[in-house]
């Protein structure tokens, strides 16, 4: 049987064969993923004269130039970053901060709907806030905060999935006699939160700081609903007016640059912080 | 704990009070919505031109004319083959690279440099992805420029004129988007398998291609179940890229419109009621199938 095995139709390939295609099929895929940022970067550096021409792979040297009339445009580019940036960093603060102390709730103290709670927030986790967007667009509008930043930033304290993972981090990280030795030394409750949990729970924090950030960054829907004034709009939206806009009569070295300008920010930050991003997917995974 | 309960208890209302945030806020901006949603959807309540009409309380009226009218049908058949297209090639990629990246034999070089590059699509802006898809296969675009040169094609190809080649390029763009995730989901199952396993299984003379087969997938099932329903899920609420590429009309013939781009248009134009019975349907659907994530997690927790 095992003779039988070792001379099998695949098993001719040794370590070095399987090496060798699991390289080539690596670097075909590296390919595909990197291919279109490629094209993009060399789109945005050339003059819509060029483009008109067709394909080059080398550079030109226009990308100043169609990022200046990117800016000075009839879309509110720049504004349009401000707002994303604004909206995605008061997101990510808040939703980091209020997950951690959902999370410490259930993970530090025993109370009687302790479980209810821990339930009904996985329960939750998965509805997705298509969903609910009538019913919150119409309390919205009820609420005077219809084409406000508001109703984009508050519900992110209100995070199932950030919970989830800050709490599976306490339960490695934040041992419970740790605590019980802070109320010893007197300190309140809420200090104790702030000044020896939040500490210890900044690896985790960092993690889920850039994912709130970068799906607050990237969301269009409910952006897209609840906006309406053209100052108040974030890039995602800025970019479907591009779309929408007649195509064919605009500068391509325009559209490109303005593309590249929503696109690139987020690529240069996550190659600086890419270890922890793909180090946290992995860390989320193990535990989900 | 539990020796020291007296204690314990007089520390105890802090659990609710530190869950105050949540609870607020989830009431609020989740909770109401989705019942004044499900309430919204027993009512007719539209504009048609100028005039306001309703909202007045119909039953399931709006219940009958969604799911009557046949479009919703076609939305959901549509949504559902552009997440198989992508789906299925993502779970074999995924499976494939995260047998190899946690296969010790290989020992793979630069795995940090692949996992941040097939990571990277996931982060970027799906509209700004999607944008850049439109104009790189534009009629007069660089890819119909390149396969032009390359001798490939003769004429353009009108990439956004044809139902499968839209299709295609939704898939293609979530596949791109997703599959770095679903790898590193499916290689960190794979990494906690039993190193044990596998060295009895290479004793006995199995071949890695058998030890991935007859161990590592068997192995892996909840995980996978896992991954594909919570991609489902996931799937049924695609939106951005289908809505930016064909600019919110699913073209050619509304063969690229999804379930969620439909509900955009009702809430765009105020329907309520029937964006409201569309909103309870998906609500319904993304229930049950939570549900079952529910039980796999729970499973999971057990052991």
């Amino acid at each position: 049987m095992s003779n039988d095995v070792v001379k099998g139709p695949d098993k001719g390939m040794g370590v070095h064969g399987r090496r060798a295609v699991s390289y080539i099929v690596l670097i075909l895929i590296s390919f595909l993923c990197l291919f279109w940022f490629y094209v993009l970067f060399i789109n945005a550096t050339r003059s819509h004269a060029e483009l008109t021409k067709g394909f080059t792979p080398v550079p030109s040297s226009f990308l100043i130039t169609n990022l200046k009339n990117v800016f000075t445009g009839t879309l509110p580019v720049v504004r349009g970053m401000l707002n994303s940036l604004l909206i995605a960093a008061c997101s990510a603060v808040l939703c980091t901060y209020f997950s951690t102390m959902t999370a410490y709730a259930i993970h530090a103290y025993d109370f009687k709907l302790k479980k209810f709670m821990s339930t009904f927030i996985l329960a939750v986790m998965m509805i997705p806030a298509q969903v609910t967007a009538l019913g919150f667009l119409q309390l919205i509008g009820k609420m005077g905060l219809d084409d406000s930043f508001i109703p984009l930033i508050v519900p992110s304290i209100a995070a199932p999935v950030t919970y989830f993972y800050m709490k599976q981090y306490m339960e490695s990280a934040l041992p419970l006699s740790l605590i019980e030795a802070a109320r010893i030394d007197g300190s309140g409750e809420f200090r104790t939160f702030n000044n020896i949990v939040l500490p210890l729970m900044k690896p985790a924090i960092a993690v889920q700081a850039i994912f709130t950030f970068v799906s607050s960054w990237n969301n269009y829907f409910t952006p897209a609903l609840v906006l309406h004034t053209d100052t108040k709009k974030t890039l995602p939206i800025l970019i479907a007016q591009l779309r929408s806009a007649d195509f064919l009569k605009f500068d391509m070295g325009q559209v490109y640059a303005m593309i590249a300008f929503s696109i690139f920010p987020v690529i240069v930050v996550y190659l600086l912080l890419s270890k922890y991003i793909v180090g946290g997917v992995a860390v989320g995974a193990v535990k989900g | 704990m539990n020796n020291s309960k007296g204690k314990v208890v007089r520390y105890n209302k802090w659990g609710y009070i530190f869950l105050i945030p949540f609870i607020v806020v989830y009431v609020v901006f989740q909770l109401i919505p989705l019942v004044s949603t499900i309430y919204n959807s027993f009512f007719e309540n539209y504009r048609s031109g100028l005039t306001q009409v309703g909202p007045n309380f119909v039953g399931l009226a709006n219940y009958a004319a969604l799911f009557s009218g046949g479009k919703i049908w076609i939305y959901l058949k549509n949504t559902m083959i552009m997440w198989i297209m992508g789906f299925i090639p993502q779970i074999v990629i995924s499976l494939l690279l995260g047998a190899w990246f946690s296969d010790p034999s290989l020992r793979l070089k630069g795995q940090r440099f692949f996992k941040t590059v097939i990571y990277l699509p996931n982060l970027i802006m799906a509209s700004a992805f999607a944008m850049l898809f439109f104009t790189l296969f534009a009629d007069t675009g660089p890819i119909n420029s390149i396969l032009m040169n390359l001798g490939i094609l003769s004429s353009p190809f009108k990439f956004m004129s044809n139902v499968w080649s839209v299709r295609s390029l939704v898939a293609f763009m979530n596949l791109l988007m997703w599959f770095g995730n679903t790898t590193i989901l499916l290689m960190a199952g794979m990494m906690g398998i039993d190193t044990s396993l596998f060295e009895a299984a290479q004793v006995d003379g199995a071949t890695s291609t058998q030890i991935f087969w007859r161990i590592t997938l068997p192995l892996l099932r909840p995980i996978l179940l896992y991954v594909m329903i919570t991609s489902l899920i996931g799937g049924l609420q695609m939106f951005d890229v289908p809505q930016i590429l064909t600019n919110g009309t699913g073209q050619p013939a509304e063969t690229s419109m999804t379930l969620i781009m439909f509900l955009n248009k009702h809430l765009f134009s105020k329907n309520f009621g029937m964006g409201g019975a569309l909103s309870v349907f998906l609500f319904i659907v993304t229930g049950i199938l939570s549900l079952i994530v529910f039980r796999i997690n729970s499973v999971g927790n057990k052991d």
